[in-house]
């Protein structure tokens, strides 16, 4: 691990592309790179991994790394972590770059140039892509490059990715610097480089790594305000970092500050060298267009407009294709049936493996028209404004700004909700959001909402009845998510503090290709991912359904799942049921739904022997209204189904979404704690209404 | 490991939260754990660097400022320990 890669072994010579967010870093690496990439996660995090080849100046295949946008290489998110891992060679999956291709947004130049005065300091060759220079200019802001280039040290190309232009000259000044020199460093005070040169020795001679980064990384440590114990360095090197530490705080410096600003200071002065003063303070496009976007009435105008057309996409649009995997499927399974001798293996591959990948793949649609409006948002720069808007609201409730579109996609589905998580950049943010996205009323809980309405209100009752219990059934699982967000950040998070710094780039015209891009990107993971666990899972819960067979051959499906291990878990966990008041039967349903709420009806329909259940609520809806305990009291009554709807907002069951969270948050913890919690919360929403419905005289 | 800045009115000065639109300011200090001064100065808002109030959100929080060219929007909890003077116009 702390060998660094020499670039004489590679084959191929590696450029790592890093950047501020919001930078055009993504259009520069599509614009070198065309479709040649790949993307993957980097083993152990959740960060995405994406590289490409592209040709250089002579022909020579080169590859292209792109490092997750950051500010500065000081680590807080798990992205910047593995950005500076990469940078100093310390990543074993991924060898040390031989150039560093720093994009620089001219519009925003000082806080770009303090990234590259970082990234100056790892001693890599540099080559600088100035990007937006046609912004720059329409702003009345003009930049020398060739001024530029000579005070960082590096090459500094100009380029519009989205026109093509620049790109050769990128090429070649890549090509010059695969074997150039570091470029120059932003001068820090003596007491500072002295104590940094002492450290990096140390850890250099300790770690056995090149001098040149290990000057870097002692930086890097010094100037941090993390606790020496959380750096992850080895006993000896702990008190010699404390000792750095100290020799600078008694030199009458301020460690923290002193690095940042001496950078900020030889960034100005570059900056006032290379670009001319800008030409009066007028507001721009982008300053007039956030007076009506963030205005106190029409802001919030066009910001449930855009929710509203989002939400609408995903829950009613994505319907359609959604129907078409369904019939695909259907298809699908009539043929194999058709085609492979009836039997076990026969069901296996049908009701098993057709129905669980078919449960994974219809998710499909929802996943990428959220993403695209996602990458829409973000490329336009209205999720910035969107956060802006609604911060204050999802902070109350222990949320974040950037919370609201996954909290509003998991209405559609989970899924994309908490995939949509990643667009918020702080950790613990992000992990609450994650935690309780999974309570908000989803369109799988639909079928099973319907369903006990249906058995809950006699014939007579109107629409608006059903639609009043319906709506109650969302409210209830908003209050359900805010409140524990809110119980989170009191209990798990306690005294962490929630930060937001958002910056809020100007308005851009978004890249059609860049956004259909990330979105089969972000497909492609969802499938290959969650899609093994589902499939697993989904055969698991076949064969419990399925085996011990009765004794009986002409047994019905009823009384073969009755027999079966699925149908003795469910006499075994009567007693856990019972005070909800539920019977074996109820139990067999929501066991068989863990892997998806949906799936109770279709339980429902053959424990009751109701042909076709899923499209004949009616009939369902009669047989389980004449179900009788032993004692001969109705199964049914309404707190009965109250309770199971209940029951069904706060309960977890959904194997994708365990899935996907395990996925996202790269351990089994998070996800078991949800069922956990979810568990117990939808247990006890059930026993109150049950319980206290029949103290207060309800039956 | 920090103590929350919650009663930034104990130091002398002004704050940036609260300033009005389009005033000029210039930051003088903070008085915010480590961790978050970090990443306000690497946003560029280091001691002596001038900015000015662009905004408030339609309820009232999170603000957003102009500084280095650029405009960043934080919440008032962090604006009270930025420390400001204000510039003549």
């Amino acid at each position: 691990m702390e060998t660094t890669v020499a670039p004489a072994h590679q084959t191929v010579r590696m450029v790592a592309i890093a950047g501020n967010p919001n930078s055009g870093k993504s259009t520069l690496f599509n614009a070198l790179t065309g479709l040649r990439q790949k993307v993957g996660n980097y083993p152990g995090v959740t960060v995405e991994k994406k590289t490409g080849r592209f040709h250089g100046s002579h022909g020579e295949s080169l590859e292209l790394l792109d490092l997750p946008g950051t500010y500065s290489l000081q680590t807080r998110s798990p992205d910047e972590a593995v950005a500076r891992d990469v940078l100093l060679g310390r990543r074993t999956d991924t060898p040390q770059p031989d150039v560093i291709l720093c994009v620089v947004d001219a519009t925003n130049l000082e806080r770009n140039l303090y990234l590259v005065a970082q990234l100056a300091e790892l001693g890599l060759p540099l080559v600088v892509a100035l990007s937006m220079v046609d912004l720059a200019e329409r702003n009345g802001l003009a930049i020398n490059p060739a001024v530029l280039s000579e005070r960082l040290g590096c090459p500094v190309v100009p380029c519009i990715a989205s026109q093509r232009k620049g790109l050769v000259e990128l090429k070649q000044a890549i090509a010059r610097q695969l074997d150039g020199i570091a470029p120059n460093r932003a001068p820090l005070p003596p007491a500072l480089e002295e104590a940094a040169r002492t450290f990096g020795e140390a850890l250099a001679r300790e770690k056995n790594l090149d001098p040149r980064f290990a000057l870097a990384e002692a930086l890097l440590l010094l100037t941090s305000s993390i606790d020496p114990a959380e750096t992850g360095l080895s006993a000896n090197l702990r008190p010699m970092l404390e000792y750095a530490r100290r020799v600078v705080d008694e030199s009458g410096l301020q460690r923290v500050s002193t690095a940042i600003n001496a950078r900020y200071a030889w960034v100005q002065q570059i900056t006032c060298a290379a670009s001319t003063a800008r030409s009066g303070d007028g507001a721009t496009i982008s300053d007039r267009l956030d007076g009506w976007l963030t205005h106190r009435i029409f802001g919030w105008v066009f910001f449930l407009a855009v929710m509203i057309v989002m939400f609408f996409t995903i829950f009613r649009v994505a319907e359609i294709p959604m129907g078409w995997i369904e019939s695909g499927q259907h298809l699908l399974g009539g043929w194999l049936t058709a085609h492979i001798p009836a039997g076990d293996f026969q069901d296996l591959i049908v009701s098993g493996i057709v129905a669980g990948v078919g449960g994974v793949v219809i998710f499909l649609p929802q996943i990428l028209m959220l993403f695209f409006f996602i990458g829409l948002l973000e490329d336009t720069g209205y999720m910035a404004r969107a956060a802006f808007i609604i911060d204050r609201f999802m902070n109350s409730v222990g949320l974040h700004g950037k919370s609201f579109v996954p909290m509003l996609s998991s209405f559609a589905c989970a899924i994309p909700g908490i995939m949509a998580a990643r667009t918020i950049d702080s950790p613990k943010d992000r992990l609450v959001t994650i935690l309780v996205a999974p309570l908000v009323s989803c369109s799988a809980r639909l079928p099973v909402y319907t369903l006990m309405i249906a058995v809950l209100l006699p014939v007579g009752f109107s629409a608006w009845h059903k639609a009043g219990i319906m709506l109650a059934m969302y409210l209830f699982s908003m209050f359900a998510a805010f409140g524990m967000a809110w119980v989170f950040r009191k209990t798990l998070f306690k005294g962490e503090r929630s930060l937001l710094l958002l910056e809020m780039p100007p308005y851009r015209r978004p890249s059609v290709r860049v956004t259909l891009v990330r979105m089969w990107e972000r497909a492609g993971l969802f499938l290959r991912r969650a899609g093994t666990v589902i499939l697993s899972i989904s055969i698991l819960i076949w064969a419990l359904s399925t085996y011990p067979k009765p004794s009986n051959p002409q047994a019905t499906p009823s009384e073969a799942l009755a027999v079966s291990t699925a149908g003795k878990l469910g006499h075994a966990i009567e007693p856990l049921i019972k005070p909800l008041g539920y019977d074996w039967k109820i139990g067999v349903g929501i066991l068989s739904s863990f892997a998806a709420r949906e799936v109770f009806v279709g339980t429902m329909s053959v424990i009751y022997s109701i042909e076709n259940g899923e499209e004949n609520t009616p009939a369902l809806r009669e047989v389980m209204l004449a179900e009788k305990h032993p004692d001969g009291s109705p199964v049914y009554t309404p707190l009965v189904c109250v309770g199971l709807m209940v029951f069904y907002v706060l309960a977890m069951q959904c194997l994708s979404t365990v899935a996907v969270v395990r996925r996202e948050t790269n351990s089994w913890k998070w996800p078991l704690f949800q069922i956990g919690y979810m568990s117990v919360l939808a247990w006890l929403g059930a026993f109150l209404v049950f319980q206290v419905g029949r103290l207060l005289g309800w039956s | 490991m920090h103590t929350p800045s919650t009663s930034p009115s104990t130091i002398a000065g002004k704050n940036l939260s609260g300033q009005p639109v389009k005033q000029r300011l210039k930051i003088t200090g903070f008085a915010l754990p480590a961790d978050v001064q970090q990443r306000l100065l690497e946003m560029g808002l280091t001691v002596g660097t001038e900015c000015s109030v662009v905004r408030y959100a339609p309820l009232g929080d999170p603000m957003e400022i102009k500084v280095r060219g650029y405009f960043l929007s934080l919440r008032k909890a962090e604006a009270e320990g930025i420390q400001v003077e204000e510039l003549p116009v």
